[in-house]
C-alpha cells in the first residue's frame, strides 16, 4: 500500500471512527459542543463586525478573560506532557496510552490556547505579520514572539507524535522508537518551555507589579501540575468505563499523590508571595487588596472567586494529601474537581484581572466579561472540547475497539 | 482595512503596480483568511494593497509614496475634504524632550481637549491621550490615591494638585521591547511612534506601559468631518482604524516641522515645555539644569524624555 | 466721557504695578529727574504700544511679545491724563480708577510707582528710565529677577511658536493682573469619560 493510500486510507477511517458507532450520551456531547460553537459564531460575528468593544475590556484592563483562559489552557497543555515523566518513573503499564492522551489533550489544548489569542487580537486579519520570514518578529526582545514560537512548535511536536501513533495503531504496525521517543523526550522541555515563556510574558513587565514576581514563573509550573492531571485522572477513569483501556488503581492514586505535592509547593509558593506583599506592605499590595477584598470601600467582584479558588486548593491538597481520602473514588474526584475549579480561578481571573487594577496610573475599572465575551469563549471551549473528544474517540476505537491493533500495543 | 467607516471607497484606480512575489506569497497563503476577513473587499485593490502593505520600515521610497498617496485618497474621500498624510523624517540633530511644571498645573484639561483636535482622536468612542490626575498636596504624588475623573466648577482645588500623564517617550521603552511585530519604535529624535497599518492588536504594549499611555480602538474610531485636523502625518495623527494602538507623538506633524506641540500651545499657564535636549541653549536643557526635576517611575529604568518639575 | 476714560488710563497703568515692592522708596524728585533724562532718549523712537510686535528699544527685540493686555479704550491713558495735570505724589486711593482693586504689596506701594506721572503712556523703571508697556518684563523683573530669567529662558510662562525658531513671548501681564498677580482659577474642561460607559 502506497504512503497516500494508506493516509487517505487512515483518514477517512479515523473519520468514520470519529462520527460512527457511539452511544447517545456521545452524541448528545456533540451536539452540546456543536452549540457551544455556533453560538459562540455569531458571538465573534459580533466581536468582529464592531470590535472588541463588543467585550468589557478597556484601556485600564487591556487584557481579560480571553488572555486568562489562554493562560490556564497553556499549563493544562504542559503539564499533560509531563505526566510522561511519573508514567515512566513508576512503569505504568499502559504508558504508550498515558502518553498519548496527555499528548492529545496538549493539542487540544493549544489549539484551544491559540484561538483564545485570536480572538482576542484586535487585528486577528493581521496575524501574517508574527509569521518569519514574511512578517517582522520583534526578537529577541518580544517574549510574546517567544511565546508564539514555542505554542506552535509545541503544538507541532504533540500533534506528529499523537497523530503518528494512531496511524501506526491503525495500521497495525510498530511505530519506530527512533522517531517517537526523541519527540516525546523533546516535548517534556518544550512542555516547561511554553508555560515559563508564557509566565515571562507577565513576569517581564515592570510596569505590573502584581506580575513582576520571580516566582511567577514555577508558580505557573505548580499550579498547572494540578489541572493538567486532574482533567487526565477523570478522563481515564471514564475511559476504563466505557472501553478496554486499563490502568491500575495504584497509577491513579499515584498521580492523585503527585498532585498533591504539587499543590503543596502551589500553595507555598502563594504564600510566598502573599507574605511579601502584605509584610513590606508597599503600594504593589492594591493588587492583592482588589483580589480579596476591594478598592476604596468598595467590593471587588472578583473576591469571592478569589477566595473560593484558594478554599478549594487547600481542602483538594488535604484530600490528595491523606491517602483514605485520594484512594476513596468519590473524594478523589470531588478533589479533582475543585483542583481544576481552583486553578481555572486562578490563572483565568486571579492572574490577570487584579494585574490590571487598579492601572498604571491607580484608577480603578472593575473588569467582569460580556456577556459576547463568555459566548465566544464557550466557544473555544467548544472547539477545544470538540476536537480532544474526537481523537480520544478515534485513539480509543483504534486502540482498544479492533483486536488486531490491541495486539500491537 | 475592514473599517465600515471606510465603506464608500470609490475604488480607486490603483497605481499600475503588479504584485511582488513576495506579496503574491503572502497572497498565496492567505488568500483564504484575507479574503474572508476583509469581509468580501478582496477584490477591491485598495483594500488588498492595504492588507499586504509592508511594515513601514520596510518600505522602499517609491512603495512609502505610493502608500501615502493611497492614504491621501482614502481619507479625502472619507472626510470630504483634502487630507495630507506625510512621512517627515527625524530632524538631525535633534532629540526631543519634554517638561512640564507641577507647581503651575492647573488641572484645567485645555491640553488634553487641544489633543484630541489636533492629532484627531476619536470623539465616540471617546479616546483621551492625556490623563489629567488630580492629588492631594499633603500625599505627594501618590497614583493609589490619584483621581482622573474630577469635576469642579474652578480649578485648582483647594489642597490639590495635577499631574498630566501622556507617553513619556522613554529612552528605554517597554513597549517597544514587547511588541511582538515591532509595530512601535524609538525615532531618532526619540519620539515613540507607532505604524497603525502594522500593529496586530494584541495590546502587549498597553499592558508594558508603566503610564498608562496607550489606547486601544476598541470600536471604530469616529471623528465628524468638520472636526478632522486635514494635516497629518503617517506615524501620528492620521486618522486611525479600529483594533490598533494609538498615543501621543509629540505632535510630530508639528515638532519636525519646527512648532511646539498643541498641548504646549494651548496651556494657559505655561506649564508645558518642549524643545531639543541636545541644544544647550535649549528651554528644556534650561529646565533640567537649574531646576528639581521628577522623574514619574524613575525606579523602573524606562528614562523618559518627558520631565516633571517644580518651577516655584 | 472724561471720568470713563481716566478710570480706563488708570485700569491699563495699573498693569504695570508689578514689580516695584521690594525696593525701598526713593526720593522722587531724584527719580524723575532721571526720568526726564529717560524720556528724552525715548523721545527718538516713537511710542508705538499699540503695534508690541515691533520692538520699541534693542531689549525688546529678544523677546517678541504679544499685546499689552488693556481692557477696551484704556489706553493711551493721556487722552484723559494731560501734561500739564497736577500730579498728587502722597499715595492715595484714586476714585476714577475704584475698579481696580490692587493686591499686589498694596501696603507699600500703589500707581505712580510703576505708571509715570508726567509721561503717562509709558511705565518707569525704579531709577526713573522710562520704558514702553511691552517692556513691561523689565519692570517686574526689578522685583522679581529669578522670574524674570526663567521667564527669558522660557521656563517661566508660555512661549509659542516654534521651539527651534521664532518664538512668541507672552508679557508677564498678560497672565497676571499687575493689580492683584495671582492666577485666577479657570473652570476645567468636562472629564474623560469613566470607561464603564465606554460602550
Amino acid at each position: 500500500m502506497s504512503f497516500i493510500r494508506k493516509t487517505s486510507d487512515f483518514v477517512t477511517g479515523t473519520a468514520r471512527m470519529a462520527f460512527l458507532g457511539g452511544n447517545k450520551v456521545y452524541y448528545a456531547w456533540l451536539g452540546l459542543l456543536l452549540l457551544c460553537i455556533v453560538q459562540a459564531g455569531f458571538a465573534f460575528a459580533n466581536q468582529f463586525q464592531h470590535g472588541l468593544i463588543s467585550t468589557n475590556m478597556r484601556d485600564s484592563v487591556s487584557w481579560g478573560f480571553y488572555i486568562g483562559n489562554f493562560t490556564f489552557l497553556v499549563g493544562v497543555a504542559a503539564a499533560a506532557v509531563l505526566l510522561v515523566i511519573p508514567a515512566y518513573i513508576y512503569d505504568w503499564k499502559p504508558i504508550k496510552e498515558v502518553v498519548l492522551f496527555g499528548e492529545l489533550l496538549a493539542v487540544a489544548a493549544i489549539v484551544m490556547c491559540l484561538l483564545f489569542v485570536l480572538v482576542d487580537m484586535g487585528r486577528p486579519d493581521r496575524f501574517w505579520h508574527l509569521i518569519p520570514g514574511i512578517g517582522h518578529m520583534n526578537l529577541p526582545s518580544a517574549i510574546m514572539a517567544w511565546d508564539s514560537i514555542v505554542l506552535n512548535l509545541y503544538l507541532v511536536i504533540n500533534l506528529t507524535v499523537a497523530s503518528y501513533l494512531v496511524y501506526c495503531a491503525y495500521h497495525g504496525i510498530h511505530y519506530d522508537k527512533r522517531i517517537v521517543v526523541p519527540l516525546v523526550i523533546l516535548s517534556i522541555p518544550m512542555a516547561v518551555s511554553i508555560h515559563t515563556v508564557t509566565a515571562f510574558l507577565y513576569n517581564g513587565m515592570a510596569s505590573r507589579p502584581y506580575w513582576n514576581s520571580a516566582i511567577l514563573a514555577p508558580r505557573f509550573i505548580a499550579s498547572a501540575f494540578c489541572s493538567g492531571p486532574a482533567l487526565l485522572l477523570i478522563l481515564f477513569q471514564i475511559l476504563r468505563k466505557v472501553s478496554a483501556f486499563e490502568i491500575k488503581d495504584e497509577a491513579i492514586h499515584k498521580v492523585a499523590e503527585l498532585m498533591s505535592y504539587a499543590m503543596g509547593f502551589n500553595l507555598f509558593l502563594f504564600g510566598a508571595e502573599l507574605f511579601k506583599e502584605y509584610y513590606s506592605n508597599t503600594h504593589h499590595l492594591v493588587h492583592y487588596e482588589y483580589l480579596f477584598a476591594g478598592l476604596h470601600g468598595k467590593a471587588s467582584p472578583i473576591a469571592p472567586y478569589a477566595w473560593a479558588s484558594l478554599i478549594f486548593a487547600i481542602v483538594s491538597f488535604f484530600l490528595f494529601l491523606i491517602p483514605k481520602t485520594r484512594r476513596n473514588v468519590v473524594t478523589m474526584n470531588i478533589g479533582c474537581v475543585m483542583i481544576y475549579l481552583s486553578v481555572y480561578i486562578e490563572k483565568g481571573i486571579a492572574l490577570i484581572i487584579p494585574g490590571f487594577t487598579p492601572d498604571q496610573l491607580g484608577q480603578v475599572y472593575e473588569y467582569v466579561p460580556s456577556l459576547n465575551e463568555l459566548r465566544v469563549a464557550a466557544g473555544v471551549f467548544g472547539v477545544g472540547f470538540l476536537l480532544f473528544t474526537l481523537m480520544v474517540k478515534v485513539s480509543v476505537s483504534i486502540l482498544f475497539d479492533r483486536p488486531q491493533a490491541a495486539a500491537h500495543g | 482595512m475592514i473599517d465600515h467607516a471606510a465603506a464608500p471607497l470609490a475604488i480607486p484606480e490603483p497605481p499600475a503596480k503588479g504584485h511582488t512575489r513576495r506579496e503574491a506569497l503572502i497572497l498565496g497563503l492567505f488568500a483564504l483568511a484575507g479574503a474572508a476577513l476583509t469581509t468580501g473587499c478582496a477584490s477591491d485593490k485598495t483594500a488588498l494593497d492595504e492588507y499586504l502593505q509592508k511594515h513601514f520600515k520596510d518600505l522602499s521610497g517609491d512603495e512609502l509614496k505610493a502608500v501615502l498617496a493611497r492614504m491621501e485618497k482614502k481619507y479625502s474621500e472619507q472626510y470630504g475634504k483634502h487630507v495630507s498624510v506625510s512621512a517627515t523624517p527625524p530632524l538631525e540633530g535633534v532629540l526631543f524632550g519634554y517638561a512640564l511644571d507641577l507647581s503651575r498645573c492647573i488641572g484645567c484639561r485645555r491640553c488634553v481637549y487641544g489633543c484630541v483636535e489636533e492629532n484627531n482622536q476619536s470623539r465616540d468612542p471617546q479616546t483621551h491621550w492625556i490623563t489629567v490626575l488630580e492629588m492631594d498636596k499633603e500625599g505627594g504624588v501618590n497614583l493609589q490615591d490619584a483621581n482622573a475623573y474630577y469635576d469642579h466648577e474652578t480649578v485648582p482645588a483647594p489642597g490639590k494638585f495635577y499631574m498630566p500623564v501622556a507617553c513619556q517617550h522613554c529612552e528605554n521603552p517597554p513597549c517597544v521591547k514587547v511588541c511582538p511585530v515591532q509595530a512601535t519604535w524609538k525615532e531618532k529624535d526619540g519620539i515613540v511612534v507607532i505604524d497603525y497599518n502594522w500593529c496586530i492588536g494584541c495590546r502587549n504594549c498597553i499592558a508594558a506601559c508603566p503610564y498608562g499611555a496607550r489606547r486601544f480602538n476598541w470600536g471604530t474610531p469616529n471623528i465628524p468631518a468638520d472636526e478632522l485636523n486635514p494635516v497629518t502625518e503617517y506615524l501620528g495623527n492620521r486618522p486611525r482604524q479600529r483594533g490598533v494602538v494609538e498615543k501621543c507623538s509629540w505632535c510630530i506633524q508639528r515638532t519636525r516641522k519646527g512648532l511646539y506641540p498643541k498641548c504646549v500651545e494651548v496651556c494657559p499657564v505655561g506649564a508645558r515645555k518642549f524643545g531639543n535636549l541636545l541644544d544647550p541653549d535649549s528651554e528644556i536643557r534650561y529646565i533640567i539644569e537649574n531646576k528639581r526635576v521628577y522623574i514619574l517611575k524613575e525606579e523602573l529604568n524606562t528614562q523618559p524624555k518627558f520631565f516633571y518639575y517644580y518651577g516655584l | 466721557m472724561r471720568i470713563r476714560a481716566v478710570r480706563l488710563a488708570v485700569a491699563a497703568s495699573a498693569a504695570l504695578l508689578l514689580t516695584v515692592a521690594c525696593r525701598p522708596v526713593q526720593d522722587p524728585g531724584a527719580r524723575y529727574g532721571k526720568g526726564a533724562e529717560g524720556a528724552a532718549k525715548a523721545a527718538g523712537t516713537p511710542a508705538t504700544p499699540a503695534t508690541p510686535a515691533t520692538p520699541a528699544t534693542p531689549a525688546t527685540a529678544l523677546f517678541p511679545v504679544a499685546p499689552p493686555p488693556f481692557s477696551d479704550g484704556v489706553f493711551p491713558c493721556s487722552e484723559c491724563h494731560k501734561p500739564g495735570d497736577k500730579v498728587n505724589r502722597v499715595p492715595h486711593a484714586v476714585e476714577f480708577h475704584e475698579d481696580i482693586v490692587l493686591k499686589h504689596d498694596e501696603k507699600n506701594r500703589w500707581c505712580l510707582d510703576c505708571h509715570d506721572a508726567q509721561h503717562r503712556d509709558k511705565l518707569h523703571l525704579a531709577d526713573g528710565r522710562l520704558i514702553d508697556f511691552t517692556e513691561s518684563y523689565r519692570l517686574c523683573g526689578q522685583c522679581h529677577g529669578p522670574t524674570l530669567r526663567n521667564w527669558k529662558a522660557g521656563e517661566h510662562g508660555k512661549r509659542t511658536g516654534s521651539w527651534s525658531g521664532a518664538k512668541q513671548y507672552l508679557l508677564c501681564a498678560s497672565c497676571h493682573s499687575p493689580h492683584s498677580p495671582h492666577f485666577k482659577p479657570l473652570q476645567p474642561k468636562r472629564p474623560p469619560l469613566r470607561q464603564e460607559k465606554i460602550r
